[in-house]
């Protein structure tokens, strides 16, 4: 028999906001412990919550985004448990009236991993229905000592945003593209710096698997805390193998939460026992209802970004790019918005894209920011590579001397002596000389091993100091050959 | 006095309180009067009634997104009943 | 005579004349207070020091200048302990200031000491106190009423001027009219609850208890008014509460609640209530009979609603971050468990165990929810009813102090002495208690003024007229 995996996500996504989600506390991560509370944070007594509105406008936004139905009143709940990272016992969070509800994400074959891309369920452009999108409160950072745990109360309070999907998931694969498509369009949106290192995206994953084709759904188990996307790929890979295992060899899955041991490669049952999910939900009779309808709204809609999927067509639409150029140009938005205002210099936006695409990304790590060139020079060496007056390795060259020095690529390529020879006369003596010096290749050649030209192209370059048009060289030293 | 089964172990556990078995039996007791005394609320016709939560003109009181003063390390530490080295000991969470 | 007997009023005169100086108010209040307390036990903490410090440095010039005022333990201060007289908040030092404690600090007001109270206000005797009862101040075997009932204790006794108390179901206005002073009760929103240990978040306000209604008006002027830091707290400024005290109440609407007056109720109690509202005749108001007839739901309303919300504020002292933790535990759970065992006193542990039951999956809808709608039809029934007048007069509560002891281990009867005061939290409205006779054997009678929301000008206007007509203000607890 085969399985199918089901694979509900719940994602937590940090927001970028200068403070905290109820007080004025610096959100911000790597301080001194302990260092970023107030009596609202640290849940002292008589301390109470006044909402951030930039919190709230960007879940609104990331709703708008992700074309959400945005709630014209919600309200928040608190959410009882005991834990000694959550500083009142229970966290601020959004039950039965969150921000947005509904909403999708389709998932570009891009967006999976590079080994899957060309997978039919990547090419598939598969759409993943969204339940929810609620905003809550984050909890403190526990530190496991030996005999004792210690806790840094900074990240308690800060704003959270929990994006909750249908399980609409199959596979691993699908997951990883869902949270590739999600972070790009988070940074879109400036609503989440989406940064894996800080903890910015921390995902629980719900899964179970069922005979393939069935209607009814297996027991699930739920992996709590991932936190990265590859980490979330591993896991459910290695929860479905163990769930099909067990189901296979006439096992049962049991109902637990699970954490996944990244260094082990395994799922483990959690050991903290479980309060039987009784959260004791109610009103938070600390805080007002927010009504979206109006100014909160307005200021959302304002900032909405255009979306990588939008962007991507776009550029393929003005520019000609092909679909993968655009794609990857779209993944950067700074860079992409980069290559529009260049691409206004130049005559061929295509060889632009490669240029910065192959080239300059090549040269990135060690290159200044591309902020710091003219976009006009950069349109002007696309014209100079397109008009032939430089190949492709001058184009580099000049760009790397480009990228340090404010002179224009003209100015470069002559101070450097960088022009591809494409005059038929220059061209021509250096291919007669290359065919008098290499009587060897030149019978070979005419013996039919055509492969010999390449020792005379090599000739002729070397001779040119590289300047000349390869293309040319190619088609003249044909023409002379058969000249003879 | 009707039972109505208050499971107050559970109940207990879920608020984190360690009662004694005499505890138990007390204030189960007690819970059941009161609980048998708040069904009175049944009498009342409550249908249509939609809770708002608010008062007029309390809407959408945000904070604009300021940083504020807080407390120092040393303030936020003071009360703890065991810390070290900036941080708030507590026995150890199991995972 | 010492200045410990005056009003906020005459003691502002007194000084302002310079008859007397801010250190020797202090200095009387701590004679008093050591002559009296070993009596009542209305402080759980002092800090004599600190108040003659601040009565050195006191700005007359301040409306408070130099008027020392003592504050219910559940308040935070800064640098101060607030143990809301439980043992779970040993230990706690208050790094903040509360919102009301910033105010009466810039309306230069000195801190005196902090008055005892049911733990985390929970109760009508001030018996459940880790600290020891507080006896009332008329009779000492009997209960000072509660939770505030250090602060009225205190200030019926003049071992403080005027105090800050905390009502969440009537505990100012009881505790007021078992001591034999004027309690307010404002209404919710008008005063910042930043600062206030939480009890119940949506009933809970601070409000003065003092020995006259101006002064009531007078500290309730300096604490009220829009805070950024409670988005519950109204948003406009707070108006001048004293404005209409002097006005007459002639051809005023008062309405008596017909519910009000049933069963259950003592004969003094009822005697002297009737005697207010035929005085209130002569004054010239008109008094109509009113109904409010989901009165007899209140208590099982609030019951619920407030050991719900209690059950989550109180979940933050679990002896992780402050106050006291059980010793000689490793493991977690054990160590919350033994700490809020320990920490938490039986009325504490039985409303956080309704509260939580009543939240528990499959009962929510059926009494948290339940509550909150009848909550509505009792709010209802005050909007009616304030259609026909402008504030309603009943008794505070339906007997005078009882003896200590008496409820403690009945905790329905202790809850149904709430009956008159707890309506009046769950609808949001003002009210206020004042005393209007004694009993036979000497105890204060409570008379209740209760307002429309933000109407706290029209009942301190009713109970000024009243006041101003008796003498039941001036008697004196027979303490010496
Ligand atoms: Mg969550
Ligand atoms: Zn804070």
């Amino acid at each position: 028999m085969t399985y199918e995996a089901v694979i509900g996500l719940e994602v937590h996504v940090q927001l970028k906001t200068q403070t905290k989600l109820f007080c004025g506390c610096r959100n911000e991560f790597g301080a001194e412990p302990n260092s970023h509370l107030c009596p609202v944070c640290l849940g002292l007594p008589g301390a109470l919550p006044v909402p951030n509105e930039e919190a709230v406008i960007k879940t609104i936004l990331t709703g708008l985004m992700l074309g959400s139905t945005i709630a014209p009143r919600a309200k928040f709940d608190r959410k009882n448990y005991f834990y000694p990272d959550m500083p009142k016992n229970y966290q601020i969070s959004q039950y039965d009236q969150p921000l947005c509800q509904g909403g999708s994400l389709t998932l570009p074959s891009l967006s999976f991993p590079k080994d899957a891309q060309k997978e039919p369920q990547a090419l598939a452009n598969k759409k993943v229905r969204l339940v929810r999108i609620h905003l809550e409160e984050d909890v403190g950072k526990s530190f496991h000592l030996e005999s004792r745990s210690g806790i840094d109360f900074n990240r308690a309070g800060t704003p959270l945003m929990e994006i909750v999907t249908e399980p609409d998931l199959t596979t691993p694969e699908e997951a990883f593209a869902l949270l590739t498509t999600l972070r790009e369009i988070l940074r879109y949106g400036n609503v989440s710096d989406v940064d894996m290192e800080k903890g910015q995206l921390r995902c629980d994953v719900n899964i179970s698997v069922r005979p393939a084709g069935a209607r009814d759904f297996g027991t699930k188990r739920e992996i709590k805390n991932l936190n990265s996307i590859s980490a979330v790929r591993r896991a459910l890979k290695y929860e479905i193998e163990s769930q099909i295992e067990l189901v296979s060899s006439g096992g049962t899955v049991v109902q637990q939460t699970m954490r996944w041991d990244d260094a082990r490669g395994e799922t483990i049952p959690m050991r903290t026992k479980e309060q039987a999910h009784d959260y004791r939900y109610f009103p938070d009779p600390d805080l007002l209802p927010i009504h979206t309808d109006g100014r909160l709204r307005t200021e959302a809609e304002g900032r909405m970004p255009e979306l990588p999927e939008q962007k991507k067509n776009r550029l393929c639409r003005t520019y000609g790019l092909s679909e993968y150029q655009a794609s990857v140009l779209a993944s950067d938005p700074p860079l992409a918005d980069y290559f529009e205002s260049a691409a206004r210099s130049t005559r061929n936006p295509i060889t632009l894209a490669n240029l910065i695409l192959n080239d300059y990304l090549a040269l990135r790590q060690e290159a200044p920011e591309l902020a710091t060139v003219s976009p006009e020079y950069f349109g002007e060496l696309a014209d100079l590579v397109s008009d032939s007056r430089l190949n492709s390795r001058q184009g580099r060259e000049v760009l790397a001397i480009l990228l340090r020095t404010p002179k224009s690529p003209k100015e470069i390529a002559e101070e450097r002596g960088l022009a591809q020879i494409s005059d038929r006369q220059a061209l021509e003596a250096f291919c007669r000389e290359a065919i008098a010096a290499n009587p060897k290749s030149v019978a070979d050649y005419k013996a039919g091993k055509a492969a010999a030209i390449n020792a005379l192209k090599g000739f002729v370059m070397k001779k040119s100091r590289g300047q000349a048009n390869p293309q040319r060289i190619h088609e003249l030293l044909e023409a002379l050959l058969r000249e003879r | 006095m009707p039972t109505l089964g208050i499971d107050v172990a559970y109940v207990a556990d879920l608020a984190r309180l360690r009662l004694s078995p005499e505890e138990i039996e007390t204030f189960g007791n007690q819970l059941e009067q009161v609980l048998a005394y708040v069904k009175k609320l049944e009498e009342v016709d409550i249908r249509e009634i939609v809770l708002i939560g608010e008062e007029k003109g309390f809407q959408n009181r945000l904070r604009s997104d300021c940083p504020l003063p807080g407390l120092s390390q040393k303030e936020a530490l003071q009360n703890a009943p065991q810390q070290a080295s900036g941080l708030f000991l507590v026995p150890r969470i199991l995972e | 005579m010492s200045c410990a007997f005056s009003t906020i009023q005459e003691l502002r005169k007194q000084l302002l004349a310079k008859e007397v100086h801010p250190t020797e108010v202090v200095e009387s209040l701590l004679d008093r207070i050591s002559s009296v307390d070993p009596k009542l036990k209305a402080y759980n903490y002092l800090h004599p020091e600190r108040a003659l410090e601040s009565a050195k440095k006191a700005d007359l010039s301040l409306p408070l200048g130099g008027v020392p005022i003592a504050i219910k333990d559940v308040i935070n201060v800064r640098g101060e302990p607030c143990t809301c007289s439980s043992r779970i908040l040993e230990g706690y030092i208050a790094p903040y200031d509360a919102t009301v404690i910033e105010r009466l600090r810039a309306a230069g007001a000195i801190l005196l000491g902090r008055t005892n109270m049911d733990e985390f206000a929970m109760g009508s005797s001030t018996e459940n106190s880790a600290w020891g009862v507080t006896r009332n101040p008329w009779d000492l075997s009997r209960v000072p009423g509660g939770s505030s009932g250090g602060s009225a204790a205190a200030v019926a006794a003049h071992e403080a001027i005027a105090a800050l108390g905390t009502d969440t179901g009537g505990s100012i206005r009881q505790p007021a009219a078992f001591c034999g002073c004027v309690g307010l009760k404002p209404t919710y929103g008008r005063v910042s609850r930043y600062g206030l240990t939480a009890f119940a978040s949506s009933l809970d306000q601070i409000g003065p208890l003092t020995k006259s209604i101006a002064d009531a008006a007078l500290l309730l002027e300096m604490i009220a008014g829009q805070d950024p830091r409670d988005n519950t707290c109204a948003p406009e400024h707070a108006p001048s509460f004293s404005k209409k005290l002097g006005e007459e109440i002639r051809g005023m609407t008062l309405g008596v609640p017909k519910e009000y007056f049933v069963s259950g109720i003592d004969p003094e109690v009822e005697a002297a209530t009737r005697k207010a509202i035929s005085h209130f005749e002569e004054l010239g108001a008109i008094i109509r009979e009113i109904s409010l007839p989901h009165t007899s739901y209140s208590i099982a309303s609030y019951y619920l609603v407030a050991t719900a919300e209690a059950s989550a504020n109180l979940a933050r002292f679990d002896g992780m971050r402050y106050g006291r933790r059980a010793s000689g535990c490793d493991d977690l759970l054990e160590t919350y468990g033994r700490t809020r065992d320990e920490g938490f006193g039986r009325e504490v542990k039985r409303r956080i165990l309704l509260g939580t039951y009543a939240l528990s999956s499959g009962y929510y809808d059926a009494y948290y929810l339940r509550a909150q709608k009848v909550r509505v039809r009792i709010r209802e029934d005050f909007l009616a009813a304030f259609r026909d007048c402008q504030a309603i007069v009943t008794p505070t509560s339906p007997t005078p102090a009882f003896c200590l002891g008496e409820r403690t281990e009945d905790p329905l009867q202790m809850y149904l002495a709430d009956i008159f005061t707890i309506a009046v939290n769950l609808a949001g409205l003002c009210a206020l208690s004042l005393p209007c006779g004694f009993t036979r054997s000497g105890l204060p009678i409570g008379l209740q003024i209760i307002g429309p929301m933000w109407k706290e000008e029209t009942i301190l206007q009713v109970g000024y007229a009243y006041e101003q007509s008796t003498d039941w203000h001036t008697r004196r607890p027979p303490l010496e």
